[in-house]
């Protein structure tokens, strides 16, 4: 078996056990990154050279028996919206196609403290705005069990590097379901870690109260260890939680006596794919073979999920992403080119006589953050910040913003009550399988109405996971969520890995072009 | 609600977008669309429900008033479209 | 204002910067002065990824002010943001307060010890804390027209204090500042330094008119960033005329359609309030709570607790120095606004001095002089509360007269002696009881027509003598030359 197809637990344990170095793997995926990429197009920047002398100096190290951290040596892929120090950081969009940040975000810093290497940063919608990764201003991810199809979005880059064997391990951001959607189409596991359990600082905003990072991995246990590598109190976030993280890679493997597990009723109503349905169902019927019990329950406002989530989430971003003007970093327009432009439009104006629309011509400083913006941004992220300024503004902010606020509310309240009678919540994870690459590019309400099953979790701020069940008769993945307790990520893993032990869905690996 | 053009005009002012005369079409009857979509929450009886505006109920997160290392002047202007030896620069200021 | 047909109405808005080491949200420095663009950091950059965290000392400074201005606080508070372009906000947003500040309902009381006003409390509506944004320099170059955009400023702690409509004058207005100024400085919650831009102003400016139909309100306006309170005076007297010229000419008052809040600028060279440009559209702020700011919950106790450790305030200090010392409101008016230290010297002159009139009247006349004078600080200053103590005692004992008093402590300043040790060199001292008989009947000998006067009836014309007696001893102290020469005639 090629060194590519192991799990990251594997990996760390010859890597302890000096039985591969941290060299020979960055080597190895480099080589597959190399013959894969030009067909999946996960990355949009590598450095192989900084990578290997990284992993030379851990190397190093270990040799000398001096202390190495707890990733010792395994290479990682991470979504291009953590601001990484001296390494560009594009968040996929033209806006920042040159911005390289001064300072590494905490999950980097976490990540190379405890000594991963990193491989390189993972295309995403841009901002971490779609379903798809179509949304990429550079280009588009496929899916490696079927490269005519998304592999989801925003995460799409670092789910599909995964499937791929391109990266044993990967770092993703959910805001609602950009890591859960993509680990479900690509067959690969990613945990949406509770709000508060890993420190925002350094990633790149787009709805701060739903954004989190997590792990991708091939499996629970490889989860496992890169949640407790990443998640902690961070001082700089002040929105971090102050809790202690337990060792999530050590208890993974312990099983769960008397699980109680809930089914959401709502989660099964039309809609929902049948393949996906008969296969959640399967895994179901595995749990209580492990000792679950199961119970059918409801959860009312689910169903006003996707609404308040496209309320919310827009409207932070519109006030995140004001900062993108051109002025202090990013793109700007040509200024000269927009100075001309301004002077005709005056002459034209002042020769039809136009009052009004002289009186309403752009100042030179107004039209350089509106051309700059509108050269800068993708038409995903106008539209979100269109929809989110309409819906903070006078006028309306009681009616859309105050409104779906309190709908919050009621959907945590929902999760509350469930959590009285149950450990987890289980469901699928997508209503529908891996769509075409522009398929949905039509209508961007039909793309949001996918999000159905993962949006609610954001919004209350709790954790979930999404680990594979299934495939379709077509040989398309199919993803299992759990939903959690919040900070009850320890269990949550062991109840995944338990599955996991039980079937070998999540060991399946895609042909690409006809290779392995 | 239906948004008219003239509506979303004005938002494309405040957030400081451009949108051409083809992307203010397109633009109005994706925004009545989605805000179409959205407008189902005024069916949901949220009488005496406090908003939720933070995932986690967290209070008093404070910094002590310690000095911490800045930027050097190079490094934070190192991402600047436009700069000089000191500082950024724009078109100039209305009012100055 | 003296026969004006109109009452002018003020509501100020002061901005004043607190006096932390560092920022509201990061932890680079608000060092005033600094080169262009050296304290910044992403958080204050507001570069993609960064968050805030709010300085624990900032709150804690706000929440001083705002008790010490009378205010409620509120058990519960959050920020919001603000949300406006412009290229001195890197973030595209302020992080301020909205709905819910910290503080409101409290009040200043103002007054003037020369009675050109009632003493009055004026409302402060709220006071808030909020970040600063940077500063935008005009390039000065020829033919140049950029903006040059410095950082430095961005996320300095502000705390933005809003006082109801409640002045009436440009006294009024001069004096809500200056006590609100010595309020600050004495909390050492501000440096109030209008010059490096610690205090600024903003006045809501309008005016009452009496007509025959009732009283008329003119559009409320808006007058930025007045420099000084010169500025100030001068702004507030030439806008209440322009808008009764407006009036006058258009009848437009507020409330009538089509009118909204203008706001305008000083030009003090030209002497005249200026219209500034500004978009409707600027004053949708679209507001929000700050996701990634937790709420502030203050409970009863803590405002116990920094009710209790807050020093004398100003006001109270000038009522106690009044009432211990029996001294009069414009003299400890002077003595507290000069600050601390001089209240402390002051106390101890005429704890000394034993006489709390006398030691104001050296402090506020002689010691304020000459530091005025050197340029001194009250540090600087050569005599000691002490020593001037002692000249002082001297004086209220008869030892010294007055005007030969003013002589010792100038040269006690100039050669940093002691009293005794400069009445010795200037030879000033009671002249012998005998000797002074002798001198006097001498001069009453020499002065028959002043006898005259003395005896048949005026007692004043025995002054004329004080003069002469000076002349044969400049230590003659004139009220007993007075007492003396009196006794004297009364004999003959």
């Amino acid at each position: 078996m090629s060194l590519t197809a192991h799990s990251a637990a594997d990996l760390l344990r010859d890597l302890a056990a000096r039985k591969v170095s941290s060299v020979e793997l960055v080597n190895a995926y480099a080589e597959r990154i190399r013959r894969l990429d030009g067909q999946i197009k996960a990355f949009l920047h590598v450095d192989f050279d900084a990578a290997l002398a990284r992993a030379k100096e851990i190397d190093g190290r270990r040799a000398a028996g001096k202390p190495v951290g707890k990733l010792g040596g395994l290479p990682v892929a991470i979504k291009d919206v953590l601001c990484t120090q001296g390494i560009k950081t594009t968040c996929a969009s033209k806006i920042l196609q040159n911005f390289v940040p001064p300072y590494d975000a905490t999950v980097v810093r976490k990540l190379k403290e405890a000594d991963a290497v990193i491989l390189g940063k993972t295309n995403m919608d841009e901002f971490a705005m779609g379903g798809s990764t179509e949304n990429s201003a550079y280009f588009k991810t496929t899916n490696p069990w079927d490269t005519s199809r998304v592999p989801g979005g925003s995460s799409g880059g670092a789910a599909a590097c995964l499937a791929a064997g391109m990266a044993p391990l990967s770092i993703g951001t959910d805001t609602g379901g950009s890591i859960r959607q993509p680990a479900a189409f690509c067959g690969v596991t990613g945990i949406k870690p509770t709000y508060g359990r890993v420190s925002r600082y350094g990633l790149v905003a787009f709805a701060s109260s739903l954004d989190q990072i997590g792990p991708l991995g091939r499996s629970a246990e490889d989860c496992a260890l890169l949640l407790e590598a990443i998640a902690g109190h961070d001082p700089r976030d002040s929105t971090s939680a102050d809790l202690p993280v337990p060792e999530y890679a050590k208890s993974v493997s312990q099983p769960l006596a008397g699980l109680k597990l809930g089914l959401v009723r709502e989660y099964f109503g039309k809609g929902l794919d049948s393949e996906i349905e008969a296969a959640v169902r399967e895994a179901v019927k595995v749990y209580q073979s492990l000792g679950a019990t199961v119970k059918e329950l409801s959860m009312p406002h689910s169903k006003y999920g996707i609404a308040t989530y496209y309320i919310i989430a827009p409207s932070e971003a519109s006030s995140n992403l004001a900062r993108y003007d051109g002025v202090h970093y990013g793109y700007r327009t040509d200024e000269k080119a927009m100075l001309d432009e301004l002077a005709a439009e005056q002459k034209k104006y002042e020769a039809e006589n136009n009052t009004k629309k002289l009186a309403d011509l752009d100042t030179p400083l107004i039209r350089l953050y509106r051309k700059t913006r509108a050269e800068g941004f993708g038409p995903e992220v106008k539209r979100r910040i269109m929809l989110g300024t309409y819906t903070l503004s006078a006028g309306y902010y009681d009616a859309y913003y105050l409104k779906a606020l309190k709908v919050r509310r009621l959907i945590r309240q929902d999760y509350d009550r469930a959590f009285e009678e149950v450990d987890f919540l289980v469901g699928p994870t997508t209503p529908n399988p891996a769509f075409k690459l522009g398929e949905k590019t039509d209508d961007p309400l039909a793309m949001y109405l996918e999000d159905l099953y993962t949006v609610t979790l954001n919004l209350a701020g709790l954790g979930g996971i999404s680990l594979p069940c299934g495939f379709t008769k077509s040989g398309l993945p199919i993803g299992l969520q759990l939903q959690c307790r919040p900070f009850d990520e320890e269990r949550l893993l062991r109840a995944a890995a338990m599955y996991q032990r039980a079937t070998d869905w999540h060991t399946k690996r895609p042909t690409i072009g006809g290779k392995e | 609600m239906s948004l008219t053009r003239a509506d979303v005009e004005k938002v494309s002012l405040l957030g400081r977008l451009r949108l051409s005369e083809a992307e203010l079409d397109t633009m109005t009857t994706q925004l009545t669309r989605v805000v179409g979509y959205v407008e189902q929450l005024r069916e949901v009886n949220t009488d005496g429900i406090q908003p939720m505006a933070h995932a986690v109920e967290m209070h008093n997160v404070f910094r002590d008033d310690a000095l911490a290392p800045s930027l050097p002047r190079d490094a934070a202007l190192a991402n600047a479209p436009k700069r000089d030896s000191e500082c950024y620069r724009v078109p100039a200021v209305l009012g100055e | 204002m003296p026969d004006q047909p109109y009452d002018l109405i003020v509501g100020l808005e002061t901005h004043v910067q607190l006096l932390t080491q560092t920022k509201l949200f990061c932890g680079c420095s608000t060092k005033f002065g600094a080169a262009p663009n050296t304290q910044t950091c992403p958080v204050c950059i507001g570069l993609p990824g960064s968050l805030p965290v709010m300085n624990r000392k900032a709150f804690r400074l706000g929440l001083v002010a705002a008790i010490a201005l009378n205010c409620e606080i509120p058990e519960f508070t959050k920020w919001d943001r603000k949300q406006y372009y412009y290229p001195d906000l890197p973030k595209g947003y302020q992080i301020s307060q909205y709905d819910l500040p910290m503080s409101k309902s409290g009040w200043l009381e103002i007054s003037d010890p020369k009675g050109r006003f009632a003493t009055k409390k004026v409302g402060i509506i709220r006071a808030h804390l909020e970040e600063d944004a940077g500063k935008s320099l005009h390039d000065e170059a020829a033919g140049k027209a950029d903006s040059r955009i410095d950082l430095n400023r961005t996320g300095t702690p502000l705390l933005e204090i809003v006082s109801a409509p409640d002045i009436r004058s440009t006294e009024e207005t001069r004096a809500y500042l200056t006590e609100l100024k010595l309020l600050l400085t004495y909390l050492n919650v501000s440096d109030c330094n209008m010059q490096e831009g610690s205090l600024r102003v903003d006045a809501n400016v309008n005016i009452h008119i009496q007509t025959l139909q009732g009283k008329i309100a003119t559009p409320i306006v808006e007058i930025k960033n007045l420099n000084s309170f010169r500025f100030i005076e001068r702004a507030l007297a030439y806008e209440a005329k322009r808008q009764y010229d407006v009036w006058q000419e258009t009848g437009r008052k507020m409330g009538d359609p089509g009118t909204f809040k203008q706001t305008r600028g000083w030009d003090d060279a030209k002497g005249v309030t200026f219209s500034q440009r500004e978009k409707e559209e600027s004053s949708d702020y679209r507001y929000f709570p700050d996701p990634d700011l937790c709420p502030v919950i203050t409970l009863a106790g803590d405002v116990r607790e920094v009710r209790g450790s807050l020093a004398e305030l100003p006001a109270a200090m000038r009522h106690r120095l009044e009432k211990s010392y029996g001294i009069t409101p414009y003299d400890s008016d002077v003595i507290v606004a000069q600050g601390q230290p001089l209240v402390t010297y002051y106390e101890e002159v005429a704890r000394i001095g034993g006489d709390g009139k006398k030691a104001a009247n050296w402090v506020t006349q002689e010691v304020l002089r000459v530091l005025n004078e050197q340029a001194w600080s009250l540090e600087k200053f050569p005599l000691t509360a002490g020593a001037l103590g002692e000249l002082v005692k001297l004086v209220v004992a008869g030892e010294i007269e007055i005007t030969r008093a003013k002589e010792v402590f100038n040269d006690m300043v100039a050669h940093k002696r002691s009293a005794a040790e400069s009445m010795a060199a200037l030879g000033i001292g009671k002249v012998d009881s005998s000797e002074l008989e002798a001198i006097c009947r001498e001069i009453v000998a020499a002065n028959p027509k002043i006898v005259a006067d003395v005896k048949s009836g005026k007692q004043q014309a025995v002054g004329a003598l004080v003069g002469q007696a000076k002349k044969k001893n400049p230590n003659a102290n004139p009220n007993d030359v007075r007492r003396i020469c009196l006794e004297i005639i009364e004999r003959m």
